[in-house]
């Protein structure tokens, strides 16, 4: 969920947020499509599937490209940061994260990373000369990376200096500081509530 | 006379499978470079076409495209299959991830050093997440969303036959779902697709296998 509050940040839409503590009635009452969330209530809707809820909001909001080739680019780096995110997403879930951590660490330096520092050698935005859902992702993305390895971005200068400027724009400014909608990184409570709300069955390694 | 798209993937269904049925759906004609050895991978990477070195690549309109969904949303929005305004979008949307979400699983299979319990477990999802939801949606309408053809339809019709291949009678209790499915495999295109000598491919075999871990660094859980 924590890539719709982004954007829905970016966008500057007040939200309000209910968050699951229990398994009471979440799947019996129809409210989820697939029985999964993230589930956002908007515009008469329950939307449910990360990726449809985000591609409404950054339509809705002017955050997905002028045209279609616009678009297909930013589709595409917003997969490949998303991918990457996921990565990082299911860390609490592992009996040991260590190896899952360097994966991580030498996909985000040998994979990612050099694709937006490429892309951001002169331009401001990723894609077409504005702010869009994947520039957004871009600064998630980056903050969680360093988050987990501080000096990631020592070797990417332009995703540094990127992640600089938009931590500026107010919108995101207000979002880092404490007491808003940000949530901090899982702690031991997070992924032991999710196990229990869903019944996730781990895998065994 | 613009060019036809190249489809740079392995000789198999992967993720690639979902992108050689919407192009068919939309009557596009393209051509394929299928990946056998490890130097065409490797030629790929270092000509820089690999934008996050992974394969599907579908080089179309002057660009190589990567990231199956980017490409998925991209060839249905050029060929009007996703949908009339944002609210039919985000529906088309929703179904499309669901079913993608349970071929992914079905695509992951052969890679499990044990797949019963893969298989057992993706009966059931399909059986109590998955379909009721489209059988639901498809009691009256003739397509998923907005009353036209769309991405959505065009993933419910691949995944269900990919179901019923591994579950021969899985849609017995899904009526509306088999109706839609037997309105779907008379559209031209697709029975055409759907018969021996076309670009279909068959389901994984041990050389399939083989040749997605030799030629992509792919390490197993």
């Amino acid at each position: 969920m924590e890539s719709i509050r982004w954007l829905l940040t970016v966008a500057e839409v007040e939200v309000s947020e209910s968050c699951l503590t229990c398994c009471c009635g979440s799947s019996t009452d129809g409210v989820l499509m697939f029985q999964q969330v993230p589930m956002v209530e908007i515009d008469g809707m329950k939307l449910i599937q990360t990726k449809a809820i985000l591609h409404y909001i950054a339509e809705k909001y002017n955050l997905h490209g002028k045209d279609l080739k616009d678009r297909v680019m930013i589709n595409m780096y917003s997969e490949g940061l998303m991918d990457l995110m996921e990565m990082i997403m299911i860390l609490p879930f592992l009996p040991d994260p260590k190896p899952k951590l360097d994966e991580i660490q030498s996909k985000a330096n040998e994979r990612y990373l050099p694709v937006y520092e490429k892309a951001l050698t002169g331009p401001v935005y990723l894609v077409g000369g504005k702010l869009s859902l994947a520039d957004v992702l871009l600064v998630e993305c980056t903050l969680m990376l360093e988050e987990k390895f501080p000096a990631i971005l020592k070797d990417f200068p332009n995703v540094k200096s990127f992640q600089g400027r938009m931590i500026q724009i107010p919108a995101i400014n207000r979002f880092l500081q404490p007491g808003s909608k940000r949530k901090p990184p899982p702690g031991e409570n997070y992924a032991k509530t999710a196990i229990e709300v869903f019944r996730i069955k781990l895998p065994t390694q």
